[in-house]
């Protein structure tokens, strides 16, 4: 039970290039920022629209094959796809939505019932859709996808169309239906927060191109280019020149140890804010900045600050400490661990 | 008072809108699909009638249904039917005078369909007709009636082509609006007024008809909330 993808489609002066496989029970998350391609390539899995090549295989059932000509149908694929607004038919009541799931005529009536039942809609089953909260649309697109037994499910931003408020508990919910659901799931998100309360493995993609899945702790560890190193939550990211076992960050005039080879292909470091810290005497990798902003957050404060020989125009960097530090002096000396530097492509 | 003009223009009026009703909406259907250029061009072709005078229409007509002209003289030969000058000769000049408002219409509603919701029917199994009829045209359905009332209001109140290409004949080809002119031309005016009366008292009915619509349609969606 596996949904299996390698295809590429031209939309334009977009390249459209993606590959990857999901497994049955262990959610994979699409993650990258809007426009990237995340809903294109659910679309091109549903049937909805063509890809120029390659191939797109569900349970060994061939769905797309370029080269074989083969091109099934979107009502041959049996995808369950979620939509980011849930595409309700709008003239039809909650029961009648679900009900037009089901394939079989006769056993029409029964799913709709159970599905009902199942996922708490029995007291809005002759409501419309626009006479629903958000969590019971989300809800009953949920139950009428689940009513056309698909083999594989495919969310587009579950949770875009509602209240941040409303997210928290629909997870969960959304969480405890995609257990019990016996085939690969693909969700496509530009959260990250969502992707590593939900999805395991994570296949990012940036502008078009899909690199290869890893799992969540590989993803932050080690996120390999720029945009799965942002899309991870590092948000200073600095051009960098390879040298042996150090890179020189040209922009802050600053070389830091990496106490292992660079690659002389690396372009760049990431930096989390989470690893910078106040730094201790003699330590490795320190050097003088200047607090340029202070920003409170609920648990944590970032200090933005700018290294002492940084360029006019450098980025800042980002340092994460416990709420309302106060510091003494508007300089101050932070330091990052060696292996705590992302090398990016 | 001989009310066959009234029968004669509310049937020439139904059947073509019947007609309209289908034509419209597959053209709106498959035109709405094709890429931008061919469109524009088909777009134009099919709105002329719209904006042509009634008179140029109805010389067109003439001019390939016409008993010497290629298409009538066709029809004439092989079934021994004349397409002109009989009440149904009628029907072929209010078809292409309220195709275009039926099509616009039509077109505008389609084009504002959220093609998302043919998507998940399609994901769902549903076939492109069950989506077609069971979601796209109930979602559409104040475009599509819009454009049905006004292609029958056109039809009942077509004169130009109607009286070139069925003329007036009392009792078979007279039509509500025919009839006024010829009254009116034979110095009848309290005749001409009776039927003016007619045809006023029908638009009027038929105005409120389509307001009440929107306001139950208006309050059904305001009761939802």
């Amino acid at each position: 039970m596996a949904l299996s993808v390698n295809i590429r489609k031209k939309l334009g002066s977009f390249q459209l290039e993606v590959q990857f496989d999901a497994e049955q029970g262990i959610p994979l998350a699409l993650l990258g920022a809007s426009g990237c391609g995340k809903s294109v390539t659910l679309r091109c899995i549903a049937g909805i629209l063509k890809p120029d090549e390659g191939q797109i295989t569900l349970d060994g059932v061939v769905l797309y094959d370029s080269a074989a000509g083969i091109d099934l149908p979107p009502q041959q694929r049996r995808v369950g796809y979620l939509f980011q607004q849930y595409a309700l038919f709008p003239n039809m009541t909650v029961r009648q939505n679900i009900a037009a799931a089901v394939r079989d005529r006769k056993a029409r009536a029964g799913v709709a019932a159970e599905k009902l039942r199942q996922f708490q809609l029995e007291s809005v089953a002759d409501l419309r859709p626009d006479q629903l909260s958000g969590g019971q649309q989300q809800r009953c697109a949920l139950a009428r996808i689940l009513a056309s037994a698909p083999r594989v499910i495919l969310l587009d931003e579950p949770f875009s169309a509602l209240d941040s408020y409303l997210q928290d508990q629909l997870e969960v919910e959304l969480a405890q239906t995609l257990e019990q659901f016996s085939g690969p799931v693909v969700w496509v998100s530009h959260d990250r927060g969502e992707v590593f309360r939900n999805c395991p493995q994570v296949c990012v993609i940036d502008r078009g191109t899909s690199q290869p899945v890893t799992s969540l702790e590989e993803l932050f560890r080690n996120p390999g280019t720029e945009a799965a190193a942002r899309l991870s939550g590092c948000q200073t990211c600095i051009r960098a020149v390879p040298g042996g076992d150090v890179v020189s960050l040209p922009d802050w005039g600053l070389t830091l140890s990496c106490r292992r080879s660079v690659p002389p292909e690396i372009r760049c470091v990431g930096i989390r804010a989470q690893h910078v810290h106040p730094a201790a005497p003699g330590e490795e990798n320190a050097f003088l900045c200047t607090i340029v902003r202070q920003i409170q957050n609920e648990t944590a404060d970032v200090i933005l600050l700018r290294p002492e020989g940084s360029a006019p125009q450098a980025p800042l960097l980002r340092m994460e400490l416990a709420a309302h530090t106060r510091f003494p002096e508007d300089r101050i000396t932070v330091a990052i661990a060696p292996q705590d530097i992302l090398l990016l492509h | 008072m001989d009310w066959f003009p009234l029968y004669n223009s509310l049937r020439i009026a139904a059947i073509s809108t019947a007609a309209v009703f289908f034509l419209g909406i597959w053209a709106a259907y498959y035109i709405a699909k094709l890429p931008r250029l061919v469109k524009g061009a088909l777009d134009v072709v099919l709105t002329l009638p719209l904006v042509l005078p009634p008179t140029v229409v109805g010389w067109l007509l003439l001019m390939l249904l016409g008993p010497k002209r290629p298409l009538g003289a066709w029809v004439l030969e092989a079934f021994d039917v004349k397409l002109v000058m009989t009440w149904w000769s009628a029907i072929f000049a209010t078809i292409v005078v309220a195709f275009p408002l039926m099509y616009r219409t039509a077109r505008g509603a389609f084009e504002s369909f959220d093609q998302n919701l043919a998507d998940a029917g399609r994901t769902l199994g549903r076939s492109n007709t069950w989506v077609f009829w069971r979601v796209q045209m109930p979602v559409c359905k104040q475009g599509i009636l819009a454009g049905t009332v006004l292609a029958f209001a056109r039809a009942l109140g077509e004169y130009g082509a109607t009286s070139m290409i069925a003329g007036y004949t009392p009792g078979r080809t007279a039509t509500i609006s025919t009839t006024v002119y010829q009254l009116w031309r034979t110095n009848d005016d309290a005749g001409a007024a009776r039927w003016v009366l007619v045809n006023v008292a029908i638009s009027a009915v038929f105005l409120l008809a389509v307001n009440l619509l929107e306001t139950r349609q208006r309050q059904t969606r305001k009761g939802v909330r």
